[in-house]
């Protein structure tokens, strides 16, 4: 009789060991024998959504023959994962934040290397009527007319900072504006957030790449697409050994080369061109965009 | 509802082509849950046994304390783990965040307390009658416990069962503390958020569907094992 307990164990050994065998092999045959080395990426949600890291990440792997472990993150929690020296490279976009990091000591040095515009997007019908405005009058009409609601990320991403900074330049205390009914913090990532926007028929402020990857799953339109605040510049940031000394710095250095090489430039210019008939990311490889 | 009859084909399109990503993913599941388990069994076996025959003060507080913690939420073991293992933290050095061993880790502590209780529960309802026949006939404690698991096997089967059940469920301890790297930590119920997050609802449900599946084969393997 206690030969079953026992046998029910074994059982769950082997059962737990081949399992594992299986898994183990799946791992061997990705990475060759050497054990290569993990590299950390934090990365903002917004490239990740749209398939872009996906897509980059083989190639960089092969290049370098390290393992890229590639986290997505709101640009909040990316540079969270920084300060505690959990990644070894993050790729944000929220300049002030950034360079607040760098002086700080956490960072090494900001390198943009893509860029493209926020979009403001709602239903069709434009219930608040802003379709065409500048962005900061658009918010200010929004806050008057009440009728339409936002849905704003609400989770201290790069796109909730943006969006907080247009409510500023609109001249409302940001605290106020969450107090409104027809303000919807849904405190999730990009691709959700549209997703619920779209629900609630509601406006949104969202970037251009995730808003294209998503377009043929919600039924949001563009409202309004022009306006200086509305630049959204990517970059990316190694993580500091002096603050954190395990963090990998050669290999991070290496990612960032990567990124802003002229052939991996083109193809981050290139990507989802053939997919949503317009372009994602305009590279600019180490420099502002202007 | 046409998403959810989509889903289910789906689910058997992908396990019929033995989908690679999927099979992978799976595995990973499967496998982690399964070390959690047993790990979490190995321990908590003897270790609900020697609570249940020992009395001591605060017995019946801790068997209060061990069930409270059956409520425990998964996202606040991640956290304690995260806080723990995040390189800032007292066992930063080992490196070990966003790797599948500290999610085991993390799914023991979860189900640790449901094993416990569970076990303990199970040796309580053991007729007195067999505890007190085993002692005047001469057996040593280890004996005794012995005799007493071997009546609430079932039981203790049972628990197991739970047990994996919450481990491989949950998605607060693997996405928090595994980070959900693709061919790395990626395990069913991650892999299930994002691809909600994403839209890709037909997907998600079909890896749902998967992970009952799996399940099922595990809870029939267990059952079969226990009965021959």
């Amino acid at each position: 009789m206690r030969y079953k307990v026992i046998g029910s164990l074994v059982a769950v050994i082997v059962l737990t060991s081949l399992v594992l065998g299986v898994v183990g092999c799946g791992d061997s045959t990705a990475s060759p024998l050497p054990p290569q080395e993990r590299l950390r990426v934090a990365t903002t949600t917004s490239l990740y959504d749209t398939g872009l890291w996906g897509y980059l990440e083989p190639m960089f792997e092969e290049q370098y023959n390290v393992e890229l472990d590639v986290m997505y993150a709101g640009t909040g929690k990316a540079l969270e994962y920084g300060r505690r020296g959990d990644v070894d490279v993050i790729t944000v976009h929220s300049k002030a934040r950034e360079e607040q990091f760098i002086i700080e000591g956490y960072g090494v040095t900001r390198v943009p290397f893509a860029y493209n515009y926020f979009l403001i997007v709602g239903p069709a019908a434009d219930p608040a009527g802003i379709r065409g405005l500048i962005p900061e009058d658009a918010f200010k009409k929004l806050m008057e007319a009440g009728s339409g609601s936002f849905v704003s990320r609400g989770d201290d991403s790069g796109t909730h900072g943006k969006e907080k900074a247009i409510w500023t330049a609109a001249g409302f205390d940001y605290e106020t504006v969450r107090k409104a009914e027809w303000y919807i913090e849904g405190g999730t990532g990009m691709g959700p957030t549209l997703m619920m926007a779209s629900e609630k028929q509601a406006y949104t402020l969202t970037d251009t790449g995730t808003f294209l990857a998503y377009k043929g799953k919600i039924d949001l339109v563009v409202i309004v697409d022009k306006g200086d605040i509305l630049l959204n510049v990517y970059s990316a940031i190694a993580i500091n050994p002096e603050e954190n000394p395990k963090t990998k710095i050669d290999l991070a250095n290496n990612l960032i080369s990567f990124l802003t090489s002229p052939e991996i430039q083109e193809l981050i210019g290139n990507y989802g061109v053939e997919e949503y008939g317009m372009q994602l990311f305009t590279p600019c490889a180490g420099a502002e965009p202007q | 509802m046409t998403e959810i009859w989509q889903g289910f084909i789906k689910a058997i399109e992908l396990i019929v082509s033995l989908d690679p990503e999927v099979m992978e993913i799976a595995g990973r599941s499967l496998g982690i849950s399964m070390t959690s388990c047993l790990l979490a069994s190995l321990v908590c076996i003897p270790l609900a046994s020697l609570i249940y025959f020992h009395n001591f003060p605060g017995k019946r507080v801790l068997i209060n304390i061990i069930q409270t913690f059956f409520s425990l939420p998964t996202v606040c073991v991640g956290l304690f783990v995260f806080v723990l293992f995040s390189r800032a933290g007292p066992l930063g050095g080992t490196n070990l965040l966003f790797t599948p061993t500290v999610m085991v880790l993390g799914q023991m502590i979860l189900i640790t307390p449901i094993l416990l209780g569970l076990i303990i529960s199970a040796l309580s309802g053991v007729d007195k009658a067999i505890l007190d026949t085993a002692i005047s006939l001469g057996a040593s404690g280890f004996q005794v416990a012995a005799v007493v698991l071997r009546e609430v096997r079932y039981a203790v089967l049972a628990a197991i069962i739970m047990g994996f059940g919450r481990a491989i469920s949950e998605v607060g301890i693997a996405l928090m503390v595994g980070g959900n790297i693709r061919g790395f930590t990626r395990v069913i119920t991650t892999a299930i958020s994002l691809e909600t997050s994403k839209g890709e609802l037909e997907l998600s449900l079909a890896l749902g569907m998967i992970l009952i599946f799996l399940a099922l084969v595990v809870n029939v393997t267990l059952n079969r094992v226990q009965q021959r």
